[in-house]
């Protein structure tokens, strides 16, 4: 096993703890940071080992959990919470597909670009749509029963169910980043031009790269959609896009950990600091100002550095 | 010499107006070392862009192996065996030596989109990975990430991964750039062991390699071709010398 991997188990260890310990962690606030943690890792998955900019993952986030949501709402009565999840994951997945699909023809900022212009339909959707709820979101989502027999209301028991989708969300990651599909897309991202000449069609590895991306940041969002019962215009605005972006830089970029890190301290700051108000918005900005500017490869970035060189 | 293999008929690319290349019609013979030279802008790259597929011509055709490839995407030119290497070392910067020619090895293995297998996989293909680069003199850079490894290095690094897809025939941009003298000699040596089973075009600026190792040289000027046969007797034409030996290369 790979010492990343052990310190993960370490990590999953300190987390079952949680819920034993409320007076120091809370257990909603850690089911928050499990969920921008996951979300943040499919962002990294994209822009860390493809290279590829996408602002266009709130746009994922969002439209799984407003499915899950609305599923969940009508449905809790009929169907388990894993269809709901997979309804949500796949629809992610398929947004993904086609906003993947356009923009991969163009490169850099335009991708980039592309992607934005795709996400804020996708906001003006949910905007639009009657089942969205429009301006009030989704509230009040059931948990429901997982295959029709858990029951995930207790905080106990969404917790667990959280943190076990996390863990399969981050091996999964983790496996693509280290399968022979992630040795092309670091190929890729080092000089895609060699990698045509070697005979890859990269459009194609870009695109699987994007959808699984798309999907994994779809879990996400269904699993949040479910801890907070609740969905909002938010978690498909280009906020909820630039904030991973902030999760994942400070971090550390290219980190198997550096997302779930930088998602700790952007939910924490968001938190413990909450009674400024507004005021952690400038808070949160000076640090990332810091971070790019002394600490260009993020928490985890930097400390893999100095451990190298020690 | 043996048949045509590569064959272009009134090769064209104009760029905004800009016509880079001209009317090229240019044959390569099986099992040949042929170089393409010319000076500065005369459109060596352009041509090579052009039959790699990473440009699209204005006009013209292009047949490799008796198959028209004119509008075929890049990537599927270098799955029929035709493969490039690039003016600047094109490497993996962030990945080893090693790995960097099992990117290589790893389209035939047929797994590239293995997104849910363990890149333990992979290990399967080390021992043709390390024959690989022994055979290029880097055996002891084996784990050095590409970006750490000197600039010669690197060129020869970018030789191993082409040959570990066993083109039939290799386009190699200025192979010999920038280089030191020893290690132009190397690269001469290695040139000519790779050609043994295979085609080679090469754009070179290095006449002492030029002379040495190619049967036979298409000199470019303007996008058009200007003399073309063995060395001895393209030297001798003085269109040939006015506008490109005689100016001091050499």
């Amino acid at each position: 096993m790979s010492s990343t991997l052990r310190l993960f188990w370490l990590f999953v260890a300190a987390a079952i703890l949680v819920p034993f310990f409320p007076q120091i962690v809370y257990p909603i606030f850690m089911m928050k940071v499990l969920c921008y943690g996951l979300f943040a890792c499919a962002f990294n998955l994209l822009l860390g080992y493809t290279g590829l900019v996408s602002f266009a993952h709130a746009a994922f986030l969002g439209s799984a959990g407003y499915v899950t949501g609305a599923l969940m709402i009508r449905h809790a009565d009929r169907i388990g919470t894993e269809v709901a999840i997979l309804a949500g994951v796949a629809t992610a997945a398929a947004i993904g597909a086609v906003i993947g699909g356009l923009a991969i023809r163009r490169k850099g900022i335009y991708f980039a670009m592309i992607t934005l212009a795709l996400s804020q339909i996708v906001y003006f959707l949910a905007v639009q749509f009657r089942w969205t709820g429009g301006e009030d979101g989704l509230q009040g989502i059931p948990r429901g029963r997982l295959f029709g027999l858990v029951d995930l209301t207790s905080d106990n028991a969404i917790y667990g169910f959280t943190l076990v989708v996390f863990v399969a969300g981050f091996l999964l990651v983790h496996r693509i980043i280290h399968s022979p599909f992630g040795q092309i897309l670091r190929a890729i991202r080092d000089n895609e031009p060699r990698a045509i000449s070697l005979g890859y069609d990269t459009d194609r590895f870009k695109l699987l790269a994007f959808v699984l991306s798309a999907a994994v940041a779809g879990l996400a969002g269904a699993l949040k959609a479910l801890v907070f019962q609740l969905v909002s215009l938010n978690d498909v605005s280009l906020h909820t896009s630039t904030e991973v972006v902030l999760m994942t830089l400070l971090g550390g970029l290219g980190t198997i950990w550096g997302p779930l890190v930088g998602a700790a301290l952007v939910v924490g700051l968001q938190n413990y600091l909450a009674t400024l108000g507004d005021m952690v918005t400038i808070v949160i900005g000076l640090i990332f100002i810091v971070c790019v500017s002394f600490f260009r490869l993020g928490l985890v970035g930097e400390f893999l550095r100095l451990r190298k060189s020690a | 010499m043996g048949e045509i293999v590569l064959q272009t008929f009134g090769l064209t690319k104009a760029f905004r107006g800009f016509v880079a290349v001209n009317n090229v019609d240019l044959a390569v013979r099986r099992g040949t070392i042929h170089a393409l030279i010319g000076p500065n802008g005369a459109g060596k790259t352009t041509v090579f862009n052009l039959l790699t597929k990473f440009h699209q011509p204005s006009a013209g055709r292009i047949v490799y192996d008796g198959i028209d490839i004119t509008g075929e995407r890049p990537a599927a030119t270098a799955r029929r065996g035709l493969v490039r290497s690039f003016q600047i070392s094109a490497t993996f910067a962030q990945m080893t030596a090693r790995e960097n020619v099992r990117v290589a090895l790893q389209r035939a293995q047929g797994l590239a989109f293995h997104f849910w297998r363990s890149e333990r996989a992979l290990d399967a293909l080390d021992d043709r990975a390390l024959a690989l680069l022994a055979d290029v003199g880097l055996a002891d850079f084996a784990e050095v990430r590409a970006a750490d490894l000197p600039y010669g290095r690197k060129r020869t690094l970018e030789l191993a991964t082409t040959l570990a897809l066993d083109p039939r025939m290799l386009l190699l941009d200025e192979p010999t750039q920038g280089m030191a003298t020893e290690d132009v000699d190397r690269i001469k040596a290695l040139i000519k062991r790779i050609a043994a089973n295979r085609t080679i075009l090469m754009v070179e600026h290095n006449m002492s390699v030029v002379a040495d190792i190619s049967d036979t040289i298409t000199v470019l000027q303007r996008g058009e071709i200007l003399a073309e046969g063995p060395y001895h007797i393209v030297a001798e034409v003085p269109a040939v010398r006015a506008a490109y030996m005689g100016g001091g290369h050499g």
